[in-house]
């Protein structure tokens, strides 16, 4: 059922980018997220896209497997692009047929929208598909540290964050379990009338609530045994390093920066 | 009600990276009435098998013979829930899929589902508590109230009241003592034999394999390693003990004495009184020296 989902899938791999620093892998994301909407013409999106395929073949990641990964989304996607095809009324017309009206302008920013969606999830995804969750956590937690000055609970978010990542794959493998458990007991949950299926899901929801409960109290108790108690003076068993690829990749999307604002119009 | 698996092979997660193949050409016949144990190690496929049997999962390859209806990989099949009721699964820890506020509306859940009246989902209820060992106060009480054990009990009860033609059990007694084991594995093998059920035990545990299946199969890397009689399976348990399989101990005991003593037993003995019976009579002729 869930075999499609990409996103928060994790690849093992050797890649560049699987050894990469979470944390410039994170740096390099956020930062791609703020330039892709510097990008307004056919040129720069050019120089976007091969950015995006060039990090794509760095990663390793089957681009089949990628592109189904696109799936799920898709509908969203066409979604923003016919709003912008319909509604945008500007430039020169290109098509009419009764009250529609297709617009240049319209098309150029619905294609190029959609693009901007497409090049976003992809980048998202990398990041998820080459870092471990527990990577991610990590490499937040070091960045955030300087906020800890105002009294911003760094460690205890990044132990949220990590538990919640965690528990993530068992809450699927739990929902499953139970759907099938369920579903031997006559439940249908994939046909049948609206009605019934909202009310199939009230012997799935209840089991779920009740083994979540559980495993929190659990882990609470599994953890305090081990003698956790809060982020203070709490060493790493995993040290970041910062490598040169971080640095060099670093330097390399700030080239694509300038080359952006370079061509922009 | 016959079932048959006809070279089945099942991969999850086909055309992703996590493509994994689970089982690969297992076929597997059982014939209505028969008490099928299937033995294997943690992702030998057991419980892929397990869920082709009520069409839970549709063969990648192959396909499956449920009764007068055929599961293979290509069509999408309508209708499944006549399988589901004739094929009831007893999942692993089968007391996490209680839900309702008292016991007896979570027994009647399943029948019910089955379009069987409130009334006779009730009667059922009440039957079903009793032969799982439970007393009937307890259909009132909330199914969170209970202990682990008559949690599990309270879940079976809630499979049998589907009154299903093939019984499907998944590692009934995990977690269970000894003797809760001992009783639930009695009290399926008291059902298999009055209501002419079909059973097949998915288990870790030789023991009961040996003593309650007709035929064991024995699954090793989704393929079926070995299959037959209990006293076929065990005629020559140095193939199993190379798996890192157990073996029952009264057959580990025969096997180390016939070594020891270089003698043959006159069969191979599964329960303690055939044994106990084979020892005397070897010590009585004066043999063991």
């Amino acid at each position: 059922m869930m075999d499609k989902m990409i996103i928060g899938r994790y690849i093992p791999s050797n890649s560049v980018l699987h050894s990469m620093d979470p944390r410039s892998k994170l740096i390099l994301i956020f930062l791609f997220v703020c330039i892709v909407f510097l990008a307004n013409n056919a040129i720069t999106y050019g120089v976007l896209v091969i950015y995006t395929l060039l990090m794509i073949s760095l990663s390793k990641v089957p681009a089949k497997y990628l592109i189904g990964g696109l799936k799920p989304v898709i509908w969203l996607v066409l979604f923003t692009l016919f709003l912008h095809i319909f509604l945008t009324k500007e430039g020169t017309l290109l098509f009419e047929y009764g009250w529609i009206k297709i617009y240049e302008e319209g098309l150029r920013q619905g294609v190029f929208i959609s693009l901007r969606f497409f090049l976003l999830i992809l980048m998202t995804s990398l990041l998820t598909l080459t870092t471990t969750p527990i990577e991610i956590t990590d490499g937040l937690e070091t960045l955030l540290n300087p906020l800890k000055k105002f009294k911003f609970p760094v460690h205890e978010l990044a132990l949220m964050m990590s538990i919640s990542l965690r528990f993530i794959p068992t809450l699927m493998q739990e929902t499953e379990k139970i759907m099938k458990a369920q579903t031997a007991r006559g439940v249908d949950f994939t046909s049948g009338p609206l009605k019934d299926r909202v009310k199939s899901i009230v012997p799935l929801l209840i089991p779920l609530f009740i083994s979540s409960f559980k495993r929190a109290e659990e882990l609470a108790i599994a953890m305090e045994a081990r003698g956790y108690r809060g982020g203070e003076g709490r060493t790493k068993y995993r040290q970041l390093k910062w490598g040169m690829m971080d640095s060099g990749m670093l330097v390399f999307l700030g080239v694509v920066t300038i080359i952006l604002t370079l061509l922009r119009t | 009600m016959d079932i048959s698996l006809q070279q089945v092979e099942y991969r999850y997660q086909i055309g992703t990276p996590f493509e994994r193949l689970a089982i690969t050409e297992v076929s597997i016949d059982i014939p209505s009435g028969t008490y099928l144990a299937i033995i294997g190690h943690t992702g030998s496929g057991k419980s892929t098998i397990l869920q082709h049997l009520n069409a839970l999962l549709k063969p990648t390859k192959g396909k499956v013979v449920i009764g007068n209806r055929e599961i293979t990989s290509g069509e999408k099949q309508k209708n499944l829930k006549e399988i589901r009721q004739k094929v009831g699964i007893v999942f692993q820890f089968p007391e996490h899929q209680l839900f309702e506020e008292t016991v007896e509306k979570d027994i009647c859940f399943g029948p019910m589902n089955f379009g069987v009246s409130e009334t006779e989902a009730r009667a059922r209820a009440r039957k079903a508590i009793k032969q799982v060992g439970l007393s009937e106060e307890i259909l009132a009480k909330s199914p969170f109230d209970l202990s682990g054990g008559q949690m599990r009990r309270v879940a079976i009860a809630g499979v049998l009241a589907m009154e299903p033609d093939v019984i499907v059990l998944d590692e009934p007694t995990a977690g269970l003592d000894p003797r809760g084991r001992k009783e639930i594995m009695e009290m399926f093998y008291k059902l298999h034999k009055e209501r002419n059920l079909s059973t097949v035990l998915v288990t870790h545990s030789m023991e009961d394999a040996s003593l309650y299946a007709d035929e064991i199969v024995i699954m090793h890397k989704g393929e079926v390693y070995k299959r037959g009689e209990p006293r076929e399976i065990f005629q020559s348990p140095e193939g199993l003990l190379e798996l890192g399989l157990d073996v029952p101990e009264v057959v580990r005991f025969q096997h180390k004495l016939e070594g020891t003593f270089n003698t043959k037993l006159d069969k191979t003995c599964i329960t303690l009184e055939e044994l106990t019976e084979a020892v005397s009579g070897l010590l009585r002729r004066g043999e063991l020296v």
